[in-house]
Parts: structure tokens; C-alpha cells; sequence
């Protein structure tokens, strides 16, 4: 029986394992399906990773391996190049790997740190012929910054995602020609220091508002068509442009992986894709938590650290002190909010504070974060500047919570 | 006058630069917008990411990274200078792969043991 | 010299190749691709129809009805995926009802079992996600959903297991007739057989036309659908037709074999046989018209879209028949030719019999396939497929838990998988919601490995699909 099997070793994994430890939980089994530690970091070789966290800029190998070095400073044991199957909702694990075969495992504690996928063609339903030359942006850097391939020399890329800017420069930098990035929403979805060092160093186009209406070619990629689209979001007729290229990368949005957390049973929310969680990061299922991407998607991963720490401490807690009980708040998203993590507040005696943590539907300036319960306010906080792909962070001190009545709606108010 | 987006911060400030009234810096909303527009105009600055070939490791690549930002000029001709490496496992992060490179005073360190 | 040249690897020369093989014949099968099931067998609905579409006494009522039945015993010894989960034909006015009614005479007398008229409640009640219009429906039970690509497969593996030889990247540019013979003249190549099946499905007039007078045309008839994830799969429990048009059987919704929801098909001449791209256009219509049947299918969990070809022609029934001495047609095989298929197989034996091919049976061969699937095992069998071959114990494909060891029995299997698509096919590695985007650099790997050949030969699909430009600047 193990105190806490932490599932996926990826940053979200390694921190809430580390913490987890530092709080008090003994026997803590963290289960990866690769054949090392650091998940998709290991394949972002580029830097501006820990700025937050560690005060610098690290690439994402180093920013994993100075987790993997805080675990090693533990008793946490590390599975490797092992999968699980499912999990049950009395807490064991199946899983299995080429050594030991199938196995059932059984924890106090669970904590889900799976991560997410990219979004892929089908899901954005792009027409056209099939040819090989169409990859998620993602796949495109494991092939080039792990195996040491191109998968093409003349490049059109869709979605201004951050991977998907990163790889406009990595494969520039290789050789590569990119010839635009191409966005639906009329702002982009990256960060702005990445289109400046990605795209506008190079001279690369961004077409904001613009999609992808047709891909042509019989086997591999040989022409897209790219259309401006109106407020509705759909092509406007006589805005079409040609691209003669042999490859389309996708950087269209990331969705967490939330099999196993389906096949337990637990609660989820359509609006993040992940499970509903109180503030300690705990599921609906008692003693299994979840954090970082396989929740909801992050923007940067120190963010993803700091949640997953909070994740791991509060199954320690869980482990050697049991369930927590408490009045339940439930954060409601009103206008000009897209998401809330958590989704539920449990107030208990010892809490100080609990961080919310929210997305914007669209760009907002000037403006004001209200927070209101049965229609009574009971905080405020001001913004400069809000934008869906800036994840936003308030923390409310348990004496405003106490304020609170069965809910909290949280709503943007631009009239300032 | 040339126009700039400011990427010290999130927030993304459209600046304007004078080049011929002393890189006067206007559109900022903090004095680290100044610095960023004057620099980036005189002399800007990157740090380049990269991989150069790795025998004997789990994978065929090494990730690498300049110790600190060069010329943005001179990205291409270091990047090209990476072709010619193959590093021997073991590694680890920090060690040197070329020192000095290109005469930009920046080293090419390895960003992951492998 | 082979005894029987089959031109066409889709299902119908697959099924026919099964069929001839347990002959003591020397058969082959020709196919313009590198892989079987490259045409409409792996774009279609993936449905057996249950047989009251088409009417009494035409030869496609008769082997529609008797496919269906050999299609059950079929997967089950094939170990194809396979589900009997019925059909409705939806009425949503009093006029379609009359439709319905005649769908239900007309199936009674083509000999489909079970079928039933279900009324508004009832229907609601078995699929609640069906449009509150709805007036009446055709229940038929014996409809089913498989794999239509494996189904193709397992036929062409047994064959391939039983002698049968199969010849890709082999297209027929020409046929000459000899004394007592063909010659089969591809693009520098050329093969010797006595006896020719026609089975190259939109090509097949093409083939026709080398060694018989035109007799018919085919009409190539493009359909367009949706793939959903699995999260939308519960949306219909049986398959879920509209009443039919003069254009086809409409659009349906339904779920898959492998527990997903399919959405379409339009229907679209073109004139381009081999265009199997999609169109926003036609995409739409398919969203449009899908809605009246089920109103809230949430078109964010679309995992994939795709079109296939149907193989029309200007004769209402299958062109089941001697085309010329020694040389069948088995063409037209629109819907229900997936249905069908094993029973116009036997018609093709049939056939080659009564022009004078002589069959006795081999002294040994096999009609069956054993197929591992590694997720759908008890936890005692999975435990010891693992300890038999450790690579059953890593799996690449997260989406769908394909294991290391399924796809290496993929790229050793009887018809080997020399493609990722390929390996797709045999296995599902890809097949799920991240459509390969974990898993494709990871079964290239496996490919080139076992194969022996460099990443950068590696196809996606058909000859010219690389999926790789060139190595890493600094690579030799």
C-alpha cells in the first residue's frame, strides 16, 4: 500500500511529488509512461521557462532536471516507461510495463498529473485532401529537438499558440522556410515576447483573423488556402490566399487528458475539460487530487509547479490527517469569464486564504474583477490589462470567504 | 520612428522609437519600456536555444543554449557553427560545448544531462 | 502463370481472395496501392445494412440478405470488430412514414428478420437524443457496425496464409488476351492468369473496358463525414438513418464499432475518381442535415473528417457477371457492397466455376484469424501475453492502449504494414482523439526498426506520403 501514487512524472507530477514529501507523506510512487522524467519539457529546448518560479530563465530540460535533482534528494520511488490502465475508485491503480507486466497497485492517495494533448486537424475540422505534411506543432518539435528530424522545408502554421511560434523560429533557425502564421481570433494566443523573437525576427507574416479553408495535395502537402474570416469567425468570399508549401503545423490549443479520471468516476467541468476541484486541488472522489495541465491548461509552467505543490501538500495532509470538512462554496463564472479553478471552496478552520485562479473571454483594458455572493460584493481587485491567453490569479483571505453564501460569482466590469 | 511591441512584460505595450531624436522611447507604460525600445533598436539582443548530434544517450539530440544573449545578427552564423559538433555521453548541464562562440563572448552550454 | 488474378484489394477482391483460397489455385491479387482496403473499403459508413434498402428479386436484396448473415459468423472467426447493435430508418412526417411502411414490406420480402415499426415514444425511449419530430421509425435488428478495413484485411491475411499472393503498387494499365490466357501489363511489369476477377470498385468500368465492350459506366459518388470522439459516441445506440432520397440513403448517425460516432454522408458526383478531399460546403450540409435526426451533437469532439467514393453506375443493381471468357465483373458495388460482400465473393466462385475454373479442396488451410487486442483481455491474459512478449506490456498508442507488441504484429502480420496508416489500420494506434500526435513519431520508430529502413522512407500512406523532409542540419 503506498501513502500517494502521483500519476504522470512531468512538471506537474515531480512538484507534487516533492511537496508531497516535504509534507510528511512516506511512501510516494510517482508512475511515468516515457522512459525518463520531465515530460513534454524535455522537448521544449527553447528558454523562459522558471522566470517566476526560480528567478530565471531556464530552458525546459533544465527547468526538469532541477526537479528531477529536488527528487532524488527524496525517498520517492520512480516508475518508469509504465502506463496505467485505470484507475478504480476505491484507489488502485492498474497499470503495466515491459518488466513486471500487469500490476494493480493500491494508494491512500492519488494525485492525477497526466498533462494534455494538442488539439489536432480533425478537431478544428479544417477541409481538404489527407496528404502527410499536417502535424500538431508538438509533434513537429519531438521529431526535430528529440529524434533530429524535419518534417518539411517550406511551412505555413496555424494557430499562434506558443509551441507553434517556437517552431516558426526552430525551424527557421534549421533551414526550414516559414511562410505565415495564421490566426482565426483577431488577437494572437501566444505571448508577445514570442511573437516578436519568433515571428518578427524572421520576417514571418502573423494573419490574425485569418483561417486555413482548404489543404490541397495528392500525398504530401503542395498548396493551402488561406481565407480571412468575419466576426462570426466563418471565411469571407474573395479574401483567399495561396500557399505553395509542403507542411502545415498546428498550434490550435491544448486539452487536458482526462481518461482515467473519466474512467474513475469523477466529477468533471466541460468548461476546463478537467475535474472539478475544491482549492486543495482535490477531486470529487475523496484523496484523489489533480494538478497542473490535466486540470485545466496553464500558460507557463511555474504556475503549473506552484498548483501542483499546493496539490501535493494537501495529499500529505489527506494521508496522515484524513478528509477535510466544510462548508462548500461554488465559484460561478459570470460575464467576461470563461473558467474558475478551483471550481468548489471548502472553508475549513485552519485555511488562511484560497487562490482562484481564471481565464478572460476576450481582451480586456482598464477594468475590474468583482466578486460578488447572492448579489452582496465581497472583494474587488483592479487590472491594466486582461487577455484570454493570460491566465489571471486573485487570492481571497478567509475573511472575505466567510463573507460568502453557498456561492461566489466571479464577473469582469470594463466600465471603470 | 519605428514602431515596437515591448516584451518585457505581458501586457505587450506598443511602443514608438526615434532613432533620430536620440531613440526617444514614447507609447510606454513603465520606465523598463525605455531601455527595451532603445535597445532593441541600437543593439538587440537573443538568446539562441538549439541541438547539436549526442552518441551513446537515450535520444540522438542535446539540447544547447548560448550562456547569455548575442547579437541578434549573428544568430544564423552560430547556429551553423552547431552543425559540426557530436557530443559523447555522458553530459551534463553547464558544461561547455564551445567557448566564445563566434566572438560574442557567449558560451554554447548543454542544457540537459544526458 | 496464376490460375485467378483478382484486380482490386478492397473488400470485395479481399472477400473473394478468402474465398478461393481454401482451392487448390494459384491466385493473386493485384493492387494499385502499397496496402488492401485503400478505396471505399476504409471510407464508408462501416455499417451492414440489414437489407430491406433494395428491391425484391435484384441480385444486391439477395446477397445483401445473405451477407448480413455470413457477415456475424464471419467476425467472430476473423476476430474482427464487430457489433450487432441494429438500425432505424427515422420518420419526421406522415409522408416519410408511408416510406417507412414501404421499407418494412419491402424488407419482408428481401427475408430481413425482425424488422418492426416503432412509434414516436418508444423510439424516444431507446434513443433519447433523437429529435422530438420524429413520427415513426424501421427498426431492424440484424443491421450491425464493423471494421470495414479490417474486415477487408482478415480476409486478405487468411488468404495470404493460405497461398494467395498479393502484388501492390501494381496498377493495370492493360490486358491482352492470349490463346488460353491473360496478360496483365502493369507499368513494367506483367502477369500471366487464365481467369480475371473485376473487383477495382470505382476503376472497375476502366478494367472492363480492356477486355469487353462497354457495358456500363461507373458513376464515382462522393460522400463526406465526421468523425466524433468517443465522448460523443453514446449520442445514438443503433444506427440512425433518415428516410432515403433518390440521392442515397441520406445522412446517418451512428455509432462505431470502436465506440465513436460517425456522422454523413452527403453525396456529390465528381469527376475525379481518386479526390477524396473534404469541402466546408459540403461539410456543413452534413452538420445541417444530421441535426434533424439528432439535434445536439457537439461538433467540438470531431476527431477527424474524411471522404470516401462510391462506385455508382448507370445499371440500378451489382453488375454481377461474365464480362467476357474467363473474365467476372464485380461491379458497381455501391451500398450495400460492404453488406454483401462475402456473398458476391461466392458469386464470383460461382461463376468461375461455371466458366470452367476446376476447385477442389486444398488438404489444408485455415478460415480463421486470431488477432490480439490487447485492451480488450482479462487481467490474467494480459499479464500473460506480457510475460510471453514483453512488448505487450508498453504501450505507444495512449488513446486507444495500442501496446508495442500489437504494432509489431502489424508490421509481421501476413500482410505486412509498411505504413503508419497502414500500421493504423491493422492495430488503431492513431486512430483516437490525438489522431497519432503522441503516437506517430513513436510507430515510425518501431517501423524503421523493424523493417530495417531509414525514418526518412517512412510513408504515412500511399507511395510519395513521407512523412519526414530530411535530418536535423548537422545529421549526415
Amino acid at each position: 500500500m503506498y501513502d500517494i501514487i502521483v500519476i504522470g512524472g512531468g512538471p506537474a507530477g515531480l512538484s507534487a511529488a516533492c511537496s508531497a514529501f516535504e509534507n510528511g507523506a512516506k511512501n510516494i510512487l510517482i508512475i511515468e509512461r516515457d522512459k525518463e522524467l520531465g515530460g513534454i519539457l524535455n522537448q521544449c529546448v527553447h528558454n523562459g521557462f522558471g522566470l517566476h518560479y526560480f528567478k530565471e530563465e531556464l530552458t525546459g530540460p533544465e527547468y526538469a532536471e532541477r526537479f528531477v535533482k529536488l527528487l532524488n534528494e527524496t525517498s520517492v520511488q520512480v516508475m518508469l516507461d509504465t502506463m496505467v490502465l485505470d484507475i478504480s475508485n476505491d484507489k488502485i491503480v492498474s497499470c503495466i510495463n515491459t518488466k513486471d507486466g500487469f500490476m494493480q497497485l493500491k494508494a491512500k492517495s492519488i494525485i492525477l498529473a497526466m498533462g494534455c494533448r494538442e488539439r489536432t486537424r480533425g478537431a478544428i475540422a479544417i477541409p481538404g485532401d489527407r496528404p502527410a505534411g499536417v502535424y500538431t506543432a508538438g509533434s513537429a518539435q519531438k521529431y526535430l529537438n528529440i529524434d533530429g528530424f524535419m518534417v518539411g522545408k517550406r511551412v505555413l502554421i496555424l494557430g499562434s499558440g506558443d509551441i507553434g511560434l517556437i517552431m516558426a523560429r526552430r525551424m527557421t533557425l534549421e533551414g526550414a522556410k516559414v511562410l505565415a502564421c495564421v490566426e482565426v481570433m483577431p488577437y494572437s494566443g501566444g505571448l508577445n515576447r514570442n511573437i516578436v523573437q519568433c515571428l518578427n525576427d524572421f520576417d514571418i507574416p502573423l494573419y490574425l483573423s485569418h483561417t486555413i479553408i482548404d489543404i490541397q495535395g495528392k500525398n504530401r502537402v503542395e498548396k493551402v488556402i488561406v481565407a480571412k474570416v468575419g466576426e462570426d469567425r466563418k471565411p469571407i468570399k474573395g479574401t483567399e490566399m495561396e500557399f505553395e508549401c509542403d507542411t502545415v503545423l498546428l498550434s490550435v490549443g491544448l486539452i487536458p487528458e482526462n481518461e482515467l479520471t473519466k474512467g474513475a468516476g469523477i466529477n468533471m467541468d466541460m468548461r476546463t475539460s478537467g475535474a472539478v476541484v475544491y482549492e486543495n486541488m482535490e477531486t470529487g472522489l475523496e484523496g484523489v487530487f489533480a494538478c497542473g495541465n490535466v486540470v485545466h491548461v496553464h500558460d507557463l509552467v511555474d504556475y503549473v509547479t506552484q498548483e501542483s505543490a499546493r496539490a501535493g501538500a494537501a495529499a500529505a495532509d489527506y494521508v496522515l490527517n484524513g478528509e477535510k470538512n466544510g462548508e462548500i462554496i461554488t465559484l460561478k463564472n459570470g460575464t467576461g469569464v470563461t473558467y474558475t479553478v478551483p471550481q468548489k471552496i471548502r472553508l475549513t478552520d485552519n485555511m488562511k486564504n484560497a487562490e482562484i485562479f481564471f481565464r478572460v473571454n476576450k481582451v480586456f483594458g482598464l477594468s475590474k474583477i468583482n466578486l460578488t455572493s447572492n448579489g452582496e460584493k465581497i472583494a474587488s481587485f483592479k487590472r491594466e490589462h486582461m487577455a484570454p491567453g493570460e491566465m489571471e490569479h486573485i487570492i481571497l483571505p478567509k475573511v472575505l470567504l466567510d463573507k460568502a453564501k453557498n456561492e461566489i460569482l466571479v464577473e469582469i466590469d470594463n466600465e471603470v | 520612428m519605428k514602431e515596437l511591441i515591448c516584451i518585457v512584460c505581458p501586457k505587450g505595450c506598443h511602443l514608438k522609437v526615434d532613432e533620430n531624436n536620440d531613440y526617444k522611447v514614447t507609447g510606454n507604460s513603465c520606465e523598463k519600456g525605455v531601455d527595451y525600445g532603445k535597445n532593441e533598436l541600437i543593439n538587440p539582443m537573443r538568446v539562441i536555444t538549439s541541438t547539436v548530434k549526442i552518441d551513446g544517450a537515450l535520444h540522438k539530440r542535446c539540447p544547447v543554449k548560448t550562456s547569455t544573449s548575442i547579437p541578434k545578427g549573428k544568430m544564423m552564423e552560430i547556429v551553423k557553427e552547431l552543425d559540426s559538433i557530436t557530443l559523447k555521453s555522458p553530459v551534463n548541464v553547464g558544461d561547455v560545448v564551445i567557448k566564445n562562440v563566434s566572438n560574442t563572448g557567449a558560451d554554447i552550454v548543454v542544457t540537459k544531462s544526458m | 502463370m496464376f490460375d485467378v488474378a483478382i484486380i482490386g484489394g478492397g473488400v470485395i477482391g479481399c472477400a473473394t481472395a478468402y474465398k478461393l483460397s481454401k482451392y487448390n489455385l494459384n491466385v493473386c491479387v493485384l493492387e494499385k496501392e502499397n496496402d488492401v482496403a485503400m478505396g471505399a473499403t476504409r471510407a464508408n459508413s462501416a455499417i451492414i445494412h440489414a437489407g430491406y434498402d433494395p428491391e425484391p428479386d435484384t441480385i444486391m436484396a439477395r446477397l445483401n440478405v445473405d451477407g448480413v448473415k455470413q457477415a456475424k459468423e464471419l467476425a467472430k472467426i476473423l476476430n474482427v470488430a464487430y457489433k450487432n447493435i441494429g438500425s432505424m430508418v427515422l420518420a419526421f412526417s406522415e409522408e416519410e412514414r408511408e416510406t417507412v411502411k414501404k421499407l418494412y414490406e419491402r424488407g419482408n420480402k428481401n427475408g430481413v428478420p425482425g424488422l418492426e415499426i416503432l412509434e414516436k415514444d418508444e423510439i424516444l425511449k431507446r434513443e433519447p437524443n433523437v429529435s422530438e419530430n420524429v413520427v415513426c421509425a424501421l427498426w431492424a435488428p440484424s443491421a450491425s457496425v464493423i471494421n470495414p478495413w479490417e474486415y477487408a484485411l482478415a480476409f486478405a491475411e487468411v488468404a495470404a496464409v493460405n497461398g494467395t499472393k498479393f502484388i501492390f503498387d501494381f496498377e493495370v494499365k492493360d490486358i491482352k488476351k492470349t490463346d488460353d490466357y491473360y496478360k496483365i501489363i502493369s507499368d513494367g511489369k506483367e502477369i500471366n492468369a487464365k481467369y480475371i476477377v473485376n473487383a477495382a470498385g470505382v476503376y472497375s468500368d476502366k478494367i472492363h473496358n480492356m477486355v469487353a465492350k462497354p457495358t456500363f459506366n461507373i458513376i464515382a459518388s462522393k460522400g463526406q463525414y465526421y468523425l466524433m470522439d468517443k465522448a460523443e459516441g453514446s449520442k445514438a445506440n443503433c444506427t440512425l438513418f433518415q428516410c432515403p432520397s433518390s440521392v442515397g440513403k441520406g445522412v446517418l448517425v451512428s455509432p462505431t464499432v470502436h465506440g465513436n460516432l460517425i456522422v454523413g454522408p452527403d453525396a456529390t458526383n465528381s469527376d475525379v475518381k481518386d479526390k477524396v478531399n473534404t469541402t466546408g460546403d459540403q461539410l456543413e450540409f452534413v452538420r445541417l442535415t444530421a441535426a434533424k435526426s439528432v439535434p445536439d451533437i457537439n461538433y467540438r469532439n470531431s476527431i477527424r473528417n474524411f471522404a470516401g467514393m462510391r462506385a455508382n453506375t448507370d445499371r440500378d443493381d451489382f453488375i454481377i457477371e461474365v464480362a467476357s471468357e474467363h473474365f467476372i465483373d464485380l461491379a458497381g458495388i455501391k451500398s450495400p457492397g460492404l453488406s454483401a460482400a462475402p456473398a458476391i465473393a461466392d458469386e464470383a466462385v460461382m461463376l468461375l466455376e461455371k466458366e470452367g475454373l476446376y476447385l477442389t479442396e486444398k488438404d489444408n488451410y485455415t478460415l480463421n484469424r486470431e488477432h490480439i487486442v490487447f485492451k480488450e483481455l482479462s487481467n490474467e491474459k494480459k499479464q500473460a501475453v506480457i510475460k510471453e512478449n514483453n512488448l505487450y506490456g508498453r504501450v505507444i498508442c495512449r488513446c486507444e492502449t495500442i501496446t508495442e507488441g500489437e504494432i509489431v504484429d502489424a508490421i509481421h502480420s501476413p500482410i505486412p504494414a509498411k505504413t503508419v496508416d497502414g500500421v493504423k489500420r491493422r492495430c488503431n494506434a492513431g486512430m483516437g482523439r490525438c489522431q497519432g500526435g503522441f503516437c506517430g513519431p513513436k510507430v515510425l520508430e518501431i517501423i524503421a526498426r523493424e523493417l530495417n529502413i531509414s525514418p526518412l522512407e517512412i510513408l504515412k500512406d500511399k507511395n510519395g506520403s513521407n512523412i519526414l523532409a530530411n535530418k536535423t542540419k548537422g545529421e549526415k
